[in-house]
């Protein structure tokens, strides 16, 4: 652990620790509009706009198609622009989420993960940013509050680097992560405020000593080129984001990798999670290991871009992997699953893979699920058929 | 940044690589809408009645793409270059005096 700079430990939720998040930012522009669980977050900000801790240009917007296309518009002028939403809210800004990401828009979005209708459900699951997952957006799954806080600064900074210029979405669990209170630990404004720094814009519709056209058609002749930049900006987030990381960390102290490792080193079988659904089975190979299994767990926090490289580095040489997803792709492998799958084809010595899905619509994960995870990992039970954790099979 | 930084027209028309171009299709130069002649697609030919025109001006403010010019209080020549024939300074006109006609009719 490194030296972490002045900070205090206050209670917070998950999205009171990302309005603090925000508060510190100070964006110049945040348009939003309320949506279960994400609601606290917007709500909490706009008071600090209220009571002037901010000078941020609130916009009260009728719909999130309105949030986002209010957010492009900002951004685009070349000011620091935020919003938040999460499930219907971000499917109803769909096609503005394109728009952001193809006009090189940074904007910071956290997401408090919610499963999507029908039928209506206000709980967690990750079908919504999984959804969009290939909306040209970079995606960071959070476990705890601190996660959330932390990596809302690590994504401004991302977003707004020369070579990625590119939307963030910072994602919590849903009510899980966003109403629980933590202990959070919140760094000193001057801080933070140092460590974010200015936007400087390559583009801005508010440099009227270089006048530009924004959102202009490009048809047959060079839609393509301008997508394969797109490519290219997420190709460049990953060095981006481990210095970015490197620099942040010196703040707080936390290690900013695309994932974490958990007692992997000798592992005979190893659990990939997402999100706050790592800190239950973090616990279960705690108390495995305590009765002699060598079990170890994989958190993933960096999906979009997915660092193949170096998740097959970590799993190069394991026995049997389990890859817990929190959404599914209806008739096909499930989001995280595919990358897994992609990320060891072509490794010489790759581990048995196992999907398994759990928790859609907010149901919760046990541990005895997890040590039900590890025994059939243990004992080798793979199949190419996804197996459902918490699922009733039979009436109870 | 600057202007120069960016492919000129020339340079763009020939087709830059995904290197060379500005990100997210940003144009970098004013009034390039001017390089598209959109008068090609056009349908309906806006004809003026000139005795009974009142130099109103109505059809030069309404029209979406400036091609009814006006110069020292009179109303020129619609520019058919540009006029897309959409038909609006025909419906704005107070005293009717433009009447869209089927583009076909002067293509002889």
């Amino acid at each position: 652990m490194m030296a972490e700079a002045k900070h205090k430990v206050v209670s917070l939720t998950g999205n009171y620790a990302i309005a603090e998040a925000m508060r510190q930012i100070n964006p110049d522009v945040v348009a939003a509009y309320p949506i279960t669980p994400q609601s606290a977050i917007v709500e909490k900000f706009s008071g600090f706009v209220n009571n002037g801790l901010v000078d941020t240009e609130m916009v009260r917007v009728e719909s999130e198609h309105s949030a986002m296309s209010a957010c492009v518009g900002a951004s685009m002028a070349g000011i620091r622009t935020m919003t938040a939403t999460c499930s219907a809210g971000l499917a109803l800004m769909w096609e503005i989420v394109g728009v952001a990401s193809g006009l090189r828009c940074p904007i910071v979005m956290p997401i408090a993960n919610r499963a999507i209708s029908a039928p209506i459900n206000i709980h967690c699951d990750h079908s919504d940013s999984m959804g969009a997952r290939d909306l040209g957006w970079i995606q960071i799954y959070n476990e705890t509050a601190q996660e959330a806080y932390e990596n809302v600064f690590l994504a401004l900074r991302l977003a707004e680097h020369p070579k990625v210029q590119l939307p963030v979405m910072v994602c919590e669990d849903g009510f899980i992560t966003s109403h629980c209170v933590q202990n959070v630990k919140i760094f000193d404004d001057a801080v933070m405020k140092k460590f974010i720094g200015t936007r400087k814009p390559e583009f801005a519709l508010l440099d009227l000593k270089n006048p530009i056209t924004v959102g202009a058609i490009e048809l047959q002749d060079y839609y393509f080129e301008t997508k394969r930049q797109q490519q290219e900006a997420m190709e460049n987030v990953p060095a981006a984001y481990l210095e970015i990381g490197k620099e942040l960390s010196k703040i707080t102290g936390s290690d900013y990798g695309f994932f974490q490792e958990y007692k992997t080193n000798d592992a005979d079988a190893i659990i990939l999670t997402m999100s706050s659904a790592t800190g239950t089975a973090r616990s279960v190979v705690d108390k495995m290991r305590a009765k002699g299994k060598k079990v170890g767990l994989i958190k993933l926090r960096l999906f979009r871009p997915f660092p193949y490289e170096a998740v097959a580095k970590a799993l190069e040489g394991k026995k049997i992997v389990g890859v817990l997803d929190r959404s599914m792709s209806f008739g096909a492998h499930s989001p995280l699953f595919g990358e897994i799958r992609n990320a060891v084809y072509g490794m010489k010595d790759k581990p048995a893979l196992q999907s398994y899905v759990f928790g859609l619509g907010g149901r919760d994960l046990l541990e005895s699920h997890v040590e039900q995870v590890f025994e059939e990992l243990l004992a080798g039970k793979t199949n190419d058929e996804i197996k459902y954790l918490g699922l009733r099979e039979v009436s109870q | 940044m600057t202007a120069e930084k960016y492919p000129t027209k020339a340079q763009l028309a020939k087709k830059c690589s995904w290197k060379e171009i500005p990100m997210g299709g940003v144009i970098t130069r004013a009034a390039s809408a001017l390089d598209n002649k959109t008068g090609s697609w056009r349908a309906f030919r806006p004809v003026i009645e000139e005795a009974k025109c009142i130099n109103c001006s109505f059809c030069v403010t309404n029209c979406p793409d400036n091609a009814v010019p006006f110069k020292d209080g009179k109303r020129g020549k619609i520019d058919l270059e540009y006029c897309k024939g959409c038909g609006i300074c025909a419906s704005v006109c107070p005293v009717k005096c433009i009447k869209m006609e089927e583009e076909t009719k002067f293509k002889k």
